[in-house]
């Protein structure tokens, strides 16, 4: 893993924002199509919302990316649960169930100033996305995950590979950000 | 920066979420065998590249990862309208009065 692996430290801190590197999260990539009702009932999660909800649930956070394509987001205790709570209904609806968790390191970005931090990358309208909600995007030319849980506090998902790029971008927004408003 | 509309996503999201993925309503022919060679030629080459309104494939590569279709002015590069793969061809009748007030 190249990214710096400072968890509680926050690898970027000023008036405008705080960046850090979020706690290791299991991650599973779900596929289905057709009937959605024996899914939701296996994991407690509502995966029929339109695209870009979340659905949380103790541990488990699910995200509906597509029409066929959701992701999954749990402690890494939790995911042999929730394996072994689809597996049986594999031969009745087929379905595909990856475990990501290895392919992305989550960022945290909070601060009174973090949704402008993230137009520094992010062409999309950073207000539109509702808080809760959450959107695939691109960020400088990285796909990622944005998710919002409020107007100050965001997360990011994004490939190992592209990790030390974004958090680089990021870091460098924050300070400026600061140098700004001082 | 063009902004698109996903017809899947339905919200209006910039270019750079998108790909191009060339001319709309192309079916791939049944029988390959049984084509003959410059019909075969005509399927896989031949596009109208028109000037004007063209009915073309995007997918929302960096989203919801569908393809849908749209039907965009190559003169203005303005988007008349997005629809969802397997969805009938819009008439062009219908959209071509909202464009010309636009270009007022």
């Amino acid at each position: 893993m190249n990214a710096p692996i400072l968890a509680e430290v926050p690898l970027a801190h000023s008036a405008a924002a705080t960046i850090r590197r979020a706690a290791p999260r299991a991650r599973a990539s779900l596929r289905l199509r057709g009937d959605l009702a024996p899914f939701e009932a296996a994991l407690g999660l509502t995966l029929s919302g339109r695209l870009g909800s979340r659905a949380d649930a103790g541990p488990r956070e699910g995200l509906r990316l597509g029409p066929d394509e959701w992701m999954l987001h749990t402690t890494p205790d939790d995911l042999a649960t929730v394996t072994s709570a689809l597996a049986p209904l594999y031969a009745d609806h087929p379905h595909s169930l990856v475990d990501v968790s290895g392919r992305e390191v989550t960022v945290v970005i909070e601060g009174p100033r973090a949704a402008e931090l993230l137009t520094i990358g992010c062409a999309r309208d950073i207000d539109a996305i509702p808080d809760g909600a959450a959107r695939r995007t691109v960020f400088d030319g990285a796909a990622v995950i944005l998710w919002r849980d409020s107007a100050t506090r965001f997360r990011i998902d994004v490939w190992n590979s592209f990790a030390p790029h974004l958090l680089d971008l990021l870091v460098i927004g924050t300070r400026e950000l600061a140098a700004e408003t001082s | 920066m063009l902004l698109i509309h996903c017809p899947y996503c339905d919200e209006t999201l910039p270019e750079v979420e998108f790909a191009y993925a060339g001319e709309a309503h192309i079916a791939r022919p049944e029988n390959p065998s049984e084509m003959s060679d410059e019909d075969w030629q005509e399927f896989l080459f031949m596009r109208t590249n028109t000037k004007g309104p063209y009915y073309e494939r995007w997918r929302h590569l960096h989203g919801c990862g569908r393809f849908f279709n749209a039907v965009r002015d190559t003169v203005s590069d303005k988007f008349l309208t997005t629809y969802q793969a397997g969805a009938p061809r819009p008439d062009l009748d219908t959209l071509l009065p909202p464009q010309a007030e636009g270009g007022k």
